[in-house]
C-alpha cells in the first residue's frame, strides 16, 4: 500500500478519511500544495497525477494507491528551478505566493493537455489543434483562484514558457 | 467526514456485492462525494471505489457509443467521435467545473451530482428536505436565485447542477444500470426525478444500483449542436440557464429539433413542448421565443429567479438561431 | 475604529491636543516631511526600479512557511462548533459523543474553558485589536449566527471535524435583528469613529441643490463582502513553560501579540508570535476568535494546537465588509460646477464593535464646493463583527460618488473627464489644509491620451456581434496615512568582504512586496547593494508596531528606517573617532553613500563602514530607532488618486458582463518597485472587478446566517474574467513623505465600481445603482 511522491515511495494513510492533500501535508511534511477551500472550488490543492492535473483535496489519499504524484516540491531540477517557476518571478504572476503552487502545477498539466488536443470552452472549433492564445490560458487557468489578482503575470509567465514550449 | 470503511471493486460483480451492504456508497472521481461527506451532508459507512471498471468509450452496432462509467469527464470531452458527433456533449463537459475536477470526475458520477442548493449544503444551520426529509425547506423564502423554476414541489424548489446531463437528455442517452437483480436500461429522461414529496431521491436508482454505462444513440443531427452556459462569471460557476440544442432544417422549415435546459427544475429539462412547437415551423426568432414561453407557461419562479424564463428563451433563440446560421452557410 | 482614526487619534495622543491646532499652522520646515527626505533625489539608484520579489523563489517552489504549516511536536488539531442562532443563550452541550469519539483529546466551551480577560476591542487601546467588545468561551451568550462556541481536540484533524460534528447544542433564542429594515424600525445613529462624527456640513447643501441648475440625486447600495485571502485563517500554537508561542497569519504582529498577552495576562515578553509569510489578508488577518480558543485549548490540553479554519469557519468567524445604502445628490451650474454636494447614507454595524463603513471618506477631499454634506449614519444587527477590508469607505463610497458624477456629466452633456477637471480643488474642501501632492489632472490627461477616451461614443452606439460595448470612467482615491509606533533596529555586521546590513521591522508581509520594498529603501539609505541588506520582518520580537493597514506600512517603515539610520550615522561617528576622515563632523554634515559614510559636501572626506567598525574592533554594531510622530497628517491633505478608464461588452442576449479593457493612472507619489506596485494596483483593481460584477456575501435576513461560506458560490473572478489591466503612474514624489512615497495597496480597488458601472450605462444605456451588476440586472 504506497504511493509515490514526487518519484518517492510513500505509505498510504490508514484512516481512509485522509485526503491526498492533507496526507501531503499533515503526514509527509510537503506544505508547497495549499489548502486554499477543502470544497473543490479553488484550485490550490492542484498536483499532477501521472502527468494529469487533479485537486487533492477532493481526492481520498487511499485511492491513488500506485500512482505517482508531482507537487511543487518536485517540479526544480537539479539545474534549479523549472523555466516556469523562474517565469512566475520574473512576471511577477504572485503576490502572497498561497495560489502559486497551484497555480504552477495546473499550469504543467494544461500544457500537456493542450498538446494532447483537449479542447476548451472558449475553443471555437472542437476539432481543430489547440492554440494557446490568451483566452485559451484564461479559460484553461480558471479553476485556479488568485485573490491578489496576479493573474495578468499568471498568464504571461505560463505564454511565456510551458505554452511556448510545445507550441514551437 | 464520519469514519468509512474504503474498499475498491475490481468489477461490476464485485462492486454490487460490496455496494449491497445498506449506507454504501459507490466512489468516483470523488469531485462531489467527498466534499458532501466533508460537510457531513453525505455519511456513508462503506465507500466502493468504482473508478477501476470499464471507462471504454466504444462504438455501438446501432452507430451510437457506449461510455463506460468510469469514463473521465475529459476523455469524453475529448474522444474524438463525441467532439465530431456530438458537439453539444463535448461543450458541455468543457463548459462545467474546472480542468482539474474533469480529469477527476467520472460520467457515472457526473449523472450523480447532487444540488448546489446553500440549504441543502448547510447542515447545521437549514432546514432541507433534500437532505432531511420532513425538516422543511429554509430555500423557498431564503436566497432561491439559482433555484428552480419548473417541476418544483412545496417541499423542494433545488436544481440539478450537471452540465453534462443537461446534453445527454437533449441527445436521449440512456443508461445502464446493474442491481442484485440485474441489469436495466433507464432513459436519461427518466433517470432523473422530479422532487415531488420525497426530494431525498435525486434519480430512480434504487440502492445498491451501480451505473455501469451510458449509451448515446446515433443521431446524426447532433453533429450539429451545441452548448451555451450563462452563469455569474466567465467560467467555474454553476449554470443559471444553460441550454443544450440541436437542429436540423427542411428547407425554410425546423425539421427536426432537440432543446434542454439546465438551472431551471430539479432535474435536467427536455423541453418537449417548445421542440413540438418547433417542429414544422418556421426557425424565426419569434418562433423559437414563442415555443420557450410555452416550455414555461408553467413556471413558478421564487423571489429571486424571476428572470429565469426570459433569460432561457433568450438563449435558446440565440443557441438555436447561431446553429440555423451555421447550417445555411 | 478606522484606520484613519487610529492614526489621528495616535497622532493627537502624541500632541496631547492642544497642539491638534497649531501644527496645521506651524512652519513647514517643523513637520516631518517639511524638509524632503534626500532618497527623492537620489534618481539612478534602485528606486523605482523592478526588482523581482527576494521572496520568489521560495514561493514558487512551496518553500515560503505559512501560519498552518509550523509543526510542534504531539501537536493536536481543533475543529470548531458554530451558534445556529443569531442571538441567545446556550442552554446545554451535550459534548459526551464527542469525548467518546476516536482521537479526541478535549472538548472545550465556556463551561470548562480557562478563564480569560476580554481582549481589548480594536482601536480601544493604542495595541489593542481584539475583534470585538466581547470575551471568548467565557458564558453562554450567542451574539451571532455562526459564533464559535465549542472546540475540539484530536489527535488528527480528520478526527477532530468528525467530533465537532458529534457536538448537541441547545440554545434559548432570544429577540434578534437580522433585516435592514428591522435594524432601521430599532434607531438609526451619527456613525462615529472614536468619538469623531462621521459628518460635514459646509454651506447649505440641500437649499444649493434645491436651487442648482442641474442635478442628481440617486441611491445606490452595495452588499456585504468578504475578503476571502486564498489562505484561510490559521494559527499554531505552543505554551513552552508561561510563554505562549503563536504561528500566526497576521497583518498586525505586535498588536497581535500584546492583545493575546492581555488575554492572558502575560508579560509582553511572555508572547511571541511569528508570521513571515500571509497569504492574503486585505484586511482580515488580524485578531478573531479562533487564536484566543487555539491558545486556550492548547493551554487546557497541555499540548500544542493547529487550528486552521475550514473555509466555511473563515466566514463565521472573521467579518467582512458590511452592506452600505448611500444617497449622492449633486447640483451644478450649467457649466458643470459644483454647488451642492450630498453624500450620505446607512451603514449597519453590530452592538459590539465599531465599525461603520466610512463610505463619505474618500469624499472629503474630491472635488471643490461651497455647499458639502457628508454624513453616515449606523444602524445595529446581531450579526458577525464587520471590520476593514481593502479601501474601507473609499471601496464602495467612490461607487456611488463616481456613479453620480457620471450621471450629471450624462445630464449636462459634459464629457466626465473634463467635468471631473472642473471641479478640482485647490486645497482640502473640508479641512482647508492645503494638498501635499495632488496630480490626477496629470494621471486623467496621460491615461485618457493611452486608453484612446476621446473614441468614446454616446450611450448605447456601439455593437459587435451579441455584445454591447461601451467604456466608463472614475476617480479613486485613499489617503496617505502614516502611523505612529514604528520602530527600525538596524545593525551593521562585518564580514569577510565588506558589511552586511540586516534591517528589523515588525511589519506584515501579504504579498505587497514589503520585504522586497524595505531592503530597496534601506540599500539606498545606508549606500549598500541590494544583496548586502537582508529584512527581517513578521516576528514579535522585533521592537516597535508596524501594521500592515490603510496603505500605510512603507511609509511607517521608511520613517523608522530614516530615524533609525540616522541615529546609525551618529553612533558610527562617535565610533570612527579622532583617526577618521570624518572627525570633528556632526551627524547633520555626513550621509551614507557606496559603503560608507561621507560628508555631505565633500564626498572626498569618507570612511567605509568596516573601517570605521574594524578600527574600533567592533564586529558590529545596533542601533533602534523609532519614527517621527506623524504630524504630517495634520499639517498637510495627503491623498493618493487614480483615473480609472474601463471597457465592457455587455451581452445583449444574456446580460452577462465582460471586461475587455482596463487602464489605471494613478498618482501615489513616487513609486519604490515598479514590479510589485504594478501588481499592487492590478491586484486592487481585480478585486474592484469583482466587486462591480459579482461578489456578495449572502446573508439570510430571517435569521443572520451567512449563506455563502464557500469559494464556489462566493465569486471570486477567475482568469477569464480577468483582461490585460494597464497601469501607469505620474511618478511625481510628494515633497512630504519619506522615500516621496504613499501607500499603493489599496487606491487600485478604489473607484473601479463605478467606472464598470458607467462604461455598462454607456455600453447598454443602463444605470446599475446596486451592487454587484449582475446579468439579471441587465436583461
Amino acid at each position: 500500500m504506497s504511493l509515490i511522491v514526487n518519484g518517492e515511495a510513500v505509505a498510504l494513510p490508514s484512516d481512509p478519511r485522509v485526503s491526498l492533500l492533507d496526507h501531503l501535508r499533515e503526514t509527509l511534511h510537503l506544505t508547497g500544495t495549499k489548502k486554499g477551500c477543502n470544497q473543490g472550488a479553488c484550485g490550490a490543492c492542484t498536483v499532477l497525477v501521472d502527468g494529469e492535473r487533479i485537486l487533492s483535496c477532493l481526492a481520498l489519499a487511499v485511492q491513488y494507491e500506485g500512482r505517482s504524484v508531482t507537487t511543487i516540491e518536485g517540479l526544480a531540477g537539479e539545474n534549479g528551478l523549472h523555466p516556469l517557476q523562474q517565469a512566475f518571478i520574473e512576471h511577477d504572476g504572485f503576490q502572497c505566493g498561497y495560489c502559486t503552487p497551484g497555480q504552477i502545477c495546473s499550469a504543467i498539466g494544461m500544457a500537456a493537455e493542450a498538446e494532447r488536443g483537449v479542447p476548451s470552452h472558449v475553443s471555437a472549433d472542437l476539432t481543430a489543434a489547440v492554440a494557446l492564445t490568451r483566452e485559451e490560458v484564461q479559460e484553461r487557468m480558471s479553476g485556479n483562484l488568485c485573490r491578489c489578482g496576479a493573474h495578468n503575470g499568471i498568464v504571461d509567465a505560463i505564454r511565456a514558457t510551458v505554452a511556448a514550449e510545445w507550441a514551437a | 467526514m464520519t469514519p468509512f470503511s474504503y474498499a475498491r471493486a475490481g468489477d461490476a460483480a464485485e462492486a454490487l456485492r460490496l455496494g449491497a451492504a445498506g449506507a454504501t456508497a459507490y466512489l468516483g472521481g470523488g469531485t462531489n462525494l467527498v466534499d458532501l461527506m466533508r460537510e457531513t451532508v453525505a455519511r456513508p459507512e462503506a465507500l466502493v471505489d468504482v473508478t477501476g471498471l470499464s471507462a471504454t468509450i466504444e462504438e455501438t452496432d446501432g452507430g451510437g457509443l457506449r461510455i463506460g462509467a468510469a469514463a473521465r469527464n475529459t476523455a469524453l470531452a475529448e474522444h474524438r467521435a463525441v467532439r465530431e458527433r456530438y458537439p453539444m456533449l463535448s461543450r458541455a463537459i468543457l463548459a462545467g467545473a474546472s480542468a482539474q475536477i474533469r480529469n477527476m470526475a467520472t460520467v457515472g458520477g457526473n449523472l450523480l451530482q447532487r444540488t448546489r442548493c446553500t440549504y441543502f449544503y448547510d447542515t447545521d444551520g437549514s432546514r432541507c428536505n433534500k437532505r432531511a426529509p420532513g425538516e422543511g425547506c429554509d430555500a423557498r423564502e431564503g436566497f432561491n436565485r439559482i433555484h428552480a423554476v419548473l417541476g418544483a414541489s412545496e417541499a423542494c424548489v433545488a436544481t440539478h447542477p450537471s452540465d453534462m446531463c443537461v446534453a445527454l437528455v437533449a441527445l436521449d442517452a440512456r443508461v445502464h444500470v446493474a442491481g442484485a437483480g440485474g441489469e436495466r436500461t433507464v432513459p436519461i429522461a427518466d433517470f432523473h426525478r422530479l422532487p415531488g414529496d420525497s426530494p431525498e431521491r435525486d434519480t430512480v436508482l434504487a440502492p445498491g444500483e451501480l451505473i455501469t454505462a451510458i449509451e448515446l444513440p446515433a443521431l446524426p443531427l447532433a453533429a450539429r449542436s451545441t452548448y451555451r452556459k450563462v452563469r455569474d462569471r466567465a467560467s467555474y460557476a454553476f449554470a443559471l440557464i444553460s441550454v443544450a440544442a440541436a437542429i436540423e432544417l427542411d428547407g425554410e422549415r425546423v425539421g427536426d429539433v432537440r432543446v434542454a435546459f439546465g438551472g431551471v427544475a430539479h432535474k435536467p429539462w427536455r423541453a418537449l413542448k417548445a421542440e413540438a412547437a418547433l417542429r414544422g415551423g418556421p426557425a424565426t426568432p419569434e418562433a423559437i421565443h414563442a415555443a420557450a414561453a410555452l416550455e414555461f407557461a408553467d413556471a413558478a419562479p421564487l423571489r429571486h429567479n424571476a428572470f429565469k424564463p426570459a433569460l432561457a428563451g433568450r438563449t435558446l433563440a440565440a443557441v438555436l438561431g447561431e446553429l440555423v446560421k451555421g447550417e445555411a452557410a | 475604529m478606522s484606520i484613519v482614526d487610529t492614526v489621528k487619534q495616535g497622532a493627537q495622543g502624541l500632541v496631547q491636543g492642544a497642539m491638534t491646532k497649531l501644527v496645521p499652522l506651524a512652519p513647514d520646515s517643523w513637520i516631518p516631511g517639511g524638509v524632503p527626505d534626500p532618497l527623492i533625489q537620489h534618481k539612478h539608484g534602485l528606486i523605482g526600479t523592478s526588482v523581482s520579489r527576494l521572496d520568489g523563489p521560495l514561493k514558487v517552489q512551496g518553500g515560503a512557511q505559512f501560519a498552518a504549516e509550523f509543526r510542534f511536536e504531539n501537536m493536536a488539531y481543533c475543529a470548531l462548533v458554530y451558534a445556529t442562532i443569531p442571538r441567545g443563550r446556550i442552554t446545554a452541550i451535550d459534548g459526551a459523543a464527542a469525548e467518546a469519539a476516536p482521537g479526541v483529546v478535549l472538548v472545550m466551551s465556556h463551561l470548562n474553558a480557562p478563564r480569560m480577560n476580554k481582549p481589548p476591542a480594536f482601536g480601544s487601546s493604542p495595541n489593542g485589536v481584539g475583534p470585538a467588545d466581547l470575551t471568548i468561551f467565557q458564558d453562554d451568550r450567542v451574539h451571532w449566527n455562526g459564533q464559535p462556541i465549542v472546540a475540539v481536540l484530536a489527535d488528527t484533524q480528520e478526527q477532530a471535524d468528525h467530533a465537532a460534528a458529534l457536538v448537541e447544542v441547545s440554545y434559548a433564542p432570544e429577540p434578534s435583528t437580522t433585516s435592514l429594515a428591522g435594524a432601521k424600525a430599532n434607531g438609526i445613529a451619527q456613525g462615529l469613529f472614536m468619538g469623531q462624527p462621521l459628518l460635514n456640513e459646509i454651506g447649505d447643501a440641500e437649499g444649493a441643490l434645491a436651487k442648482a441648475a442641474v442635478k442628481v440625486d440617486a441611491t445606490y447600495r452595495t452588499p456585504r463582502h468578504n475578503h476571502n485571502p486564498i489562505e484561510p485563517h490559521a494559527a499554531t500554537i505552543a505554551w513552552v513553560g508561561d510563554e505562549l508561542v503563536i504561528h500566526d497569519a497576521s497583518q498586525m504582529v505586535t498588536q497581535q501579540a500584546q492583545t493575546l498577552g492581555e488575554v492572558f495576562d502575560l508579560a509582553p515578553e511572555q508572547v511571541r508570535l511569528t508570521s513571515p509569510y500571509v497569504g492574503g489578508g486585505f484586511g482580515s488577518k488580524g485578531l478573531w476568535d479562533h487564536q484566543v480558543i487555539g491558545a486556550a485549548a492548547a493551554k487546557m490540553a497541555g499540548r500544542p494546537v493547529r487550528i486552521a479554519l475550514s473555509r466555511e469557519g473563515v466566514y463565521r468567524v472573521v467579518g467582512g465588509r458590511t452592506l452600505t445604502e448611500q444617497r449622492v445628490a449633486i447640483g451644478a451650474s450649467a457649466d458643470g460646477r459644483f454647488e451642492a454636494l450630498i453624500h450620505t447614507g446607512l451603514s449597519v454595524m453590530t452592538p459590539h464593535n465599531n465599525m461603520p463603513e466610512p463610505f463619505i471618506l474618500g469624499t472629503r477631499a474630491g472635488y471643490a464646493c461651497p455647499n458639502i454634506k457628508l454624513q453616515v449614519e449606523v444602524a445595529q444587527m446581531n450579526m458577525l463583527a464587520n471590520t476593514f477590508m481593502r479601501a474601507p469607505g473609499e471601496a464602495v463610497g467612490t461607487f456611488a460618488l463616481e456613479s453620480a458624477i457620471d450621471e450629471l456629466a450624462e445630464a449636462l452633456a459634459i464629457d466626465p473627464v473634463e467635468l471631473r477637471l472642473r471641479n478640482e480643488p485647490d486645497k482640502d474642501p473640508t479641512t482647508g489644509l492645503p494638498f501635499s501632492s495632488r496630480h490626477i489632472d496629470t494621471a486623467w490627461r496621460d491615461g485618457a491620451a493611452r486608453f484612446g477616451w476621446s473614441d468614446r461614443g454616446a450611450a448605447g452606439t456601439r455593437r459587435e456581434g451579441e455584445w454591447l460595448v461601451g467604456t466608463g470612467c472614475a476617480t479613486g482615491t485613499y489617503p496617505y496615512y502614516r502611523m505612529p509606533g514604528a520602530e527600525a533596529r538596524i545593525t551593521l555586521r562585518r564580514d569577510s568582504d565588506g558589511v552586511r546590513a540586516l534591517v528589523e521591522v515588525a511589519a506584515a508581509e501579504m504579498g505587497m512586496g514589503t520585504s522586497t520594498t524595505t531592503a530597496i529603501v534601506a540599500a539606498e539609505r545606508l549606500g549598500l547593494p541590494l544583496d548586502r541588506v537582508e529584512v527581517a520582518y513578521g516576528d514579535s520580537a522585533i521592537p516597535g508596531a508596524i501594521m500592515a493597514g490603510g496603505s500605510q506600512q512603507t511609509a511607517a517603515i521608511g520613517a523608522a528606517v530614516i530615524a533609525a539610520h540616522n541615529a546609525l550615522v551618529a553612533e558610527l561617528l562617535t565610533l570612527a573617532g579622532n583617526d577618521s576622515p570624518l572627525a570633528g563632523l556632526s551627524a547633520a554634515d555626513v550621509g551614507s553613500e557606496e559603503g560608507g559614510l561621507a560628508k555631505l559636501d565633500d564626498a572626498a572626506r569618507r570612511e567605509s563602514y568596516g573601517s570605521i567598525l574594524a578600527r574600533a574592533q567592533r564586529d558590529q554594531v545596533t542601533v533602534t530607532k523609532a519614527g517621527t510622530p506623524p504630524l504630517e497628517l495634520m499639517h498637510w491633505s495627503m491623498h493618493s488618486h487614480s483615473a480609472l478608464f474601463c471597457e465592457v461588452k455587455v451581452n445583449a442576449v444574456t446580460g452577462e458582463t465582460r471586461v475587455s479593457r482596463f487602464l489605471g493612472a494613478f498618482d501615489c507619489g513616487r513609486i519604490l518597485n515598479a514590479k510589485t506596485a504594478a501588481s499592487q494596483f492590478r491586484g486592487g483593481i481585480i478585486m474592484g472587478l469583482g466587486l462591480a460584477l459579482m461578489e456578495e456575501t449572502q446573508f439570510d435576513e430571517r435569521n443572520g446566517r451567512i449563506m455563502n461560506p464557500s469559494l464556489a458560490e462566493y465569486h471570486l473572478p477567475v482568469h477569464l474574467d480577468v483582461p490585460e489591466i494597464d497601469v501607469i503612474w505620474t511618478d511625481i514624489p510628494d515633497p512630504h513623505t519619506p522615500m516621496g512615497a504613499h501607500g499603493v495597496g489599496e487606491i487600485g480597488i478604489t473607484g473601479v465600481g463605478a467606472a464598470v458601472a458607467n462604461a455598462i450605462y454607456n455600453a447598454t444605456g443602463r444605470r446599475v445603482r446596486d451592487l454587484p451588476i449582475t446579468l439579471d440586472k441587465l436583461l
